[in-house]
């Protein structure tokens, strides 16, 4: 089942074109990351995926729901943690969690629970009582990522979730992740060729608002008869300036 | 229970900042019990307790815009208020969710501001009271101006806006340290165009029982407070829809 669809996904920023016409399908429960330099339309696409920001042109249907017409009902289905960490600094770890999830919603009860399983997943039972300003980069991302599932969002949209992390931090995150795959559809959208090689089901490649190439790695390196993802990301990704 | 969840959280982060505190309570204190102490040494009229504690309150409440101000630039420069706008909430949580707190904050200020007047020689009667409720506007008004800035500016914006300019034009523009009438002209006629003058009159007009002077000077500061309220709710609202918080 399809859980994204985006028809002519479209946006302009004066005489800018952001994103191209984009056109693309994603199942549910699949992890698809979206590569593409600093500038091709990635955070653009994500933007507009989660509702920030209106296309200029064409829509994007999110498990039935329009992006454009319904985009509150989108929103009740979808989290996101921002490339910034984005957590509330003076609040504790757990008010943090306990914040974001009565936000959608959920009653006492529900809370706690979900607050207690975030806790345990990603091993921030420790910290709990921590003010999120005091703990360190990987924590937070941590933490922020736990906030955007806390609401049990049937896609999750990680914006660059390794951002500034050190190896180890790195590593435990893409535990974390690879944990969630399969149970809900993530969007991941990441500058190492490692971390989507490793993580993702299929790969989209964007390069100047446009989407040069979507498959598999083995795909993709096939498609430009190159050995690494990397080498087939950067054949993809300067194409356009070649021809 | 969305609203009420954005709230808490907004005061938490108010309140758990000490220099919050400091500022916003400590600063018009240690200014009232200093003009005090000047007043009890050299005999100055606008000094005298009565006449100075609407002064050090308005002058208090300029400190809310910095609260409210700083908290949305905050939250908009670390992209936590972008997180929020992908959630359900909608533009009405955010604007009471930003702007209730600050209410009983406001209050509360104005109280301790108060209370500390008791013990320097303010009567203590039902014309306080209604002081405090008079000066509810204002404190609108000043909500209003952090809402309006915190949209608009970064936080070191807002830091300089609000925590030089305002606090400073509120202050020599009240008629708080000194008689405007001393000045004159264009002065007064500048202080008088805008609220704040207004709303230490009002105040005053209050605690000393003159009741029909307090609405000519009350409707300014209304007045003031509605049209930047609706501003920054336009404001806000634009933001919200636009590409760039």
């Amino acid at each position: 089942m399809i859980a994204i669809q985006t028809t002519d996904l479209t946006k302009k920023f004066q005489d800018k074109t952001a994103v191209n016409s984009l056109n693309l399908s994603i199942d549910q429960g699949e992890l698809f990351a979206l590569l593409g330099v600093n500038g091709a339309g990635k955070t653009t696409t994500i933007k507009m995926l989660t509702c920030l920001s209106r296309p200029t042109n064409g829509d994007a249907i999110l498990l039935g729901n329009s992006i454009v017409s319904n985009p509150h009902a989108v929103k009740e289905k979808i989290n996101v943690s921002p490339q910034e960490t984005a957590v509330a600094r003076n609040l504790s770890v757990k008010e943090n969690l306990e914040l974001i999830a009565q936000i959608y919603g959920f009653d006492k009860k529900a809370v706690d629970i979900k607050v207690a399983e975030m806790l345990t997943t990603f091993g921030l039972t420790e910290v709990s009582k921590d003010k999120a300003k005091t703990l360190s980069g990987g924590m937070q991302r941590r933490l922020s990522i736990a906030m955007a599932l806390i609401s049990n969002p049937q896609i999750l949209f990680l914006d660059e979730p390794t951002l500034g992390l050190d190896v180890i931090a790195r590593r435990e995150l893409w535990t974390a992740i690879e944990k969630l795959k399969g149970s809900i559809t993530i969007i991941l959208t990441t500058h190492y060729m490692e971390e989507a090689e490793a993580l993702s089901d299929r790969i989209g490649v964007m390069s100047k608002g446009k989407l040069k190439a979507v498959g598999t790695v083995s795909e993709l390196m096939a498609q430009t008869n190159t050995k690494t993802l990397e080498d087939a990301f950067v054949s993809l990704a300067t194409k356009e300036e070649v021809d | 229970m969305r609203l009420l969840a954005f709230s808490t959280r907004n005061s938490r982060e108010i309140l758990r900042d000490p220099l919050n505190l400091a500022f916003g309570i400590g600063f018009p204190l240690v200014i009232l019990f200093l003009l005090s102490a000047i007043q009890a040494n050299i005999e100055v009229e606008m000094f005298v307790i009565d006449k100075l504690i609407p002064g050090i309150a308005v002058f208090g409440l300029s400190f809310i815009s910095i609260f409210s101000g700083m908290l949305i630039a905050k939250d908009r420069g670390t992209s936590f208020l972008m997180r929020l706008f992908t959630t359900p909430l909608s533009a009405s949580d955010y604007i009471m969710g930003y702007t209730l707190p600050l209410l009983p904050m406001a209050i509360l200020q104005i109280a301790i501001s108060f209370i500390a007047a008791f013990f320097l020689g303010l009567p203590i009667n039902a014309n306080v009271l209604l002081s405090l409720i008079v000066l509810m506007p204002t404190a609108v008004l000043f909500i209003g101006i952090g809402l309006l800035t915190g949209s608009i500016f970064n936080e070191k914006q807002v830091s300089s806006i609000c925590g030089a300019l305002l606090t400073n034009l509120s202050a020599w523009l009240s008629g708080t340290w000194f008689d405007l009438n001393l000045i004159g002209g264009w002065f007064k006629g500048i202080a008088y165009a805008l609220p704040f003058a207004h709303a230490v009159d009002a105040g005053r007009a209050a605690i000393s029982g003159d009741y029909s002077s307090i609405l000519p000077h009350l409707w300014w500061v209304i007045g003031y407070a509605v049209v930047i309220m609706v501003i920054a709710v336009i404001v806000f609202s634009k933001k919200m829809n636009s590409d760039k918080l």
